[in-house]
């Protein structure tokens, strides 16, 4: 069995990034970037927002799709777990509900690419139980 | 309804982060010697006033209001007492809150620890500003992770970078094999 790895090793990781960063343009400027906030209450976890958020930190890596990825309360769509709120540069946020990893993939290539609406969305003038 | 212990973990840290934590600490000591499974999150967070301590494990009390119900703590109680363990909760206000969860280690019911790695990096990479512990004890040793020495090692770069998450996913998984964690 080879060596554990330790923090040590992260210098490798990090050397490998810088070479990438000096690439990257905007990235100190979150308002250009894609937002992704992922809604990780108890009613989120237990229907798969973990699931959800690293399916998106990883697939905008992959796709080099420049991206901020975070978390949120409960957004009072309990119902529609896991819901994420999705904001491209200069534009109103969209709720999404129902989100998988597969809904996630059409999100990141319809909504996130082109703009594109796709189904899920929660109307932002939707009642909350606590509304009604 | 959580699966594992990760996502009661990962809930119930929300619970510190909405309180305002700057460190928050995930300690896991298994003792095989007393067949005890411990489980505590620590942190510096406003803490819960005294009246509210006693009703927190109660599902229709909650702090938010966005709805009125709260069932991170009795879920994670409710897991907890079914393996023969219990819930604690010691709690100052203005400087933090302990959650004890005892579980018995070889309880049937007992839920596997699942995902911990996956769950400590997430919430590291989506609360830059928090200082995470997470630190677990087995009869075999002891292994312990800590975001200032990760921040440290990386010099100004993000915590929330893809490679980097996946670097020390990687890592406390390998460490956690060394101590030879009970699933």
């Amino acid at each position: 069995m080879g060596q554990v790895k330790s923090l040590a090793d992260l210098r490798k990781i990090k050397e490998d990034l810088q070479g990438k960063m000096s690439l990257r343009e905007n990235s100190n400027n979150p308002e250009s970037l894609v937002q992704i906030r992922v809604a990780m209450a108890t009613c989120g976890i237990a229907s798969g927002a973990k699931q959800v958020m690293e399916f998106f930190i990883e697939e905008f890596d992959k796709r080099n799709i420049q991206a901020v990825v975070t978390q949120t309360g409960c957004m009072g769509y309990c119902f529609a777990e896991p819901t994420i709120e999705v904001t491209l540069p200069g534009q109103a946020p969209v709720v999404f509900g129902y989100v998988d990893t597969k809904k996630a993939d059409d999100i990141i290539e319809k909504y996130v690419k082109n703009g594109e609406l796709v189904d899920g969305i929660i109307p932002v003038n939707y009642e909350t139980i606590e509304k009604k | 309804m959580m699966k594992d212990l990760a996502m009661h973990i990962m809930d119930i840290v929300q619970n510190s982060i909405s309180a305002g934590a700057t460190l928050i600490q995930v300690s896991i000591n298994e003792s095989a010697k007393d067949d005890t499974y411990l489980l505590t999150i620590t942190d510096n967070g406003k803490g819960i006033p005294a009246e509210m301590i006693e009703k927190v494990t109660d599902p229709f009390v909650t702090s938010r209001t966005t709805r009125k119900v709260g069932l991170g703590l009795p879920l994670l109680k409710q897991h907890a007492d079914s393996t023969g363990g219990s819930l604690k909760l010691e709690s100052k206000e203005g400087s933090g809150t302990v959650v004890i969860a005892t579980f018995g280690l070889t309880h049937f019911d007992r839920q596997p620890l699942g995902d911990i790695a996956g769950t400590m990096v997430l919430l590291a990479a989506a609360n830059l500003k928090i200082r995470f512990v997470y630190e677990h004890t087995t009869p075999d040793g002891e292994y312990r992770f800590d975001t200032d020495e990760v921040n440290e090692m990386l010099e100004g770069m993000s915590i929330s970078e893809a490679s980097v998450m996946r670097f020390l996913k990687e890592m406390i998984n390998e460490n956690l094999k060394e101590i030879k964690i009970s699933g």
